[in-house]
């Protein structure tokens, strides 16, 4: 997949304990979903800054997914509390900007929820698909050729 | 330390409109405390400057930078090829900042990215309070360490007004009653007797009402 086909990319900040350990499951139990995502494992969902999620809408993502511990079962007590109000306000930020503020989105799941991963995923997937493609991306696209952009692919 | 909040990024493309080449200057003193102008927010706000003009086909070319005081001119130095390779400057520091770069290059359009607020201190997680007014002659010897000035909505000196309800501020209940707190601490250091006398209206002189201040120090001037 590359930034010139119309599929969308997503960007999922998994967090160690949990949801990486879902997507892996997933994968181990062989359950299907889209391949759209390009997981970045994070030690705690607490780690993820605002930035994260606006460097990886500038470089052309459609959406960025968060992914952490249900909520009372952060391995660090409040990492993915802490995720949840910097998603929201990176949430309002995007808007702001004139992006589309669902793009953006964080999920809670356990380390057993493969099924529930793939689920959030497919979710994510559609959401995007509806929106269409980030309009950052069309002007990466536009810029492919002269220069190298760092886009997502 | 000095508080301030980041304008919205509508507000900040209507400011930078005209403009193509920008940097985007953070500082790292009060602004980076209070997470509003500092090397992660620079970060942020370049960020959301480069998707809004992409959204909005704009062309902004965006650089960051962040030096460790925008008001000292030793520190604006480590600017000077940034600033200059510039169409224009968006300070993510306090007002005195901005203008100490605005001063230093007369000839660069340099604009506030932040709104500078006041002089507070960090309450808890998230939360800045305001604490001094700076108006120029401190009174706070007399009122207990607390600052009827900054911290009464009406700026009381011979308070309570009586407008308080359980302890809040009639005019934002989500705050103290200055008032109330004054009290309370005179009374824990023993010095309710400050009470009695009567604080005579106060002179403005030394605050805004003066004029803009200067401190001269003939023993540090060279």
């Amino acid at each position: 997949m590359n930034a010139n086909n119309s599929e969308p990319v997503i960007v999922a900040f998994c967090c160690h304990y949990c949801a990486y350990a879902a997507a892996d499951l997933a994968g181990s139990g062989r359950l299907q979903y889209p391949p759209n995502i390009r997981i970045v494992r994070s030690p705690c969902t607490g780690r993820l800054e605002i930035n994260f999620f606006m460097k990886a809408f500038e470089a052309g993502a459609d959406g960025v997914l968060v992914a952490g511990c249900e909520e009372g079962s952060c391995h660090f007590k409040e990492g993915n509390y802490l995720a949840k109000s910097r998603v929201n306000t990176a949430r309002r930020l995007l808007e702001e900007a004139g992006l589309e503020p669902e793009r953006l989105r964080m999920v809670n799941v356990s380390a057993a929820g493969s099924q529930q991963f793939a689920e959030y995923v497919r979710e994510m997937v559609e959401t995007v698909t509806k929106l269409g493609p980030s309009p950052v991306k069309k002007i990466i696209r536009k810029d492919a050729n002269k220069e190298q952009t760092g886009a997502i692919q | 330390m000095i508080v301030a909040e980041r304008k919205t990024i509508p507000e900040l493309v209507d400011i930078l409109r005209p403009h193509k080449n920008i940097l985007v200057l953070g500082c790292g003193t009060c602004v980076t405390v209070c997470l509003s102008g500092g090397e992660r927010e620079v970060s942020i706000i370049s960020s959301a400057l480069r998707i809004a003009s992409r959204v909005h086909s704009l062309d902004f070319k965006i650089d960051e930078l962040t030096i460790e005081r925008q008001c000292d001119n030793i520190f604006i130095e480590q600017a000077v090829e940034a600033i200059e390779k510039a169409d224009a400057v968006l300070s993510t520091a306090c007002g005195a900042g901005v203008q100490a770069i605005a001063e230093r290059f007369p000839e660069k359009p340099v604009y506030a990215g932040l709104n500078t607020t006041f002089l507070g201190i960090l309450e808890e997680r998230g939360v800045w309070t305001e604490k001094c007014a700076a108006c120029g002659t401190c009174v706070l010897h007399k009122y207990g360490g607390i600052c009827p000035i900054t911290r009464c909505a009406k700026r009381m000196m011979n308070g309570p007004c009586g407008g308080s309800r359980e302890d809040r501020c009639e005019v934002r209940p989500d705050r103290p009653c200055a008032w109330q707190l004054i009290y309370k601490r005179l009374k824990d250091i023993s010095q309710l007797d400050r009470l009695n006398e009567i604080e005579p209206p106060k002179n403005w002189n030394s605050s805004l009402s003066g004029g803009p201040r200067a401190l001269i120090r003939e023993d540090h001037k060279i």
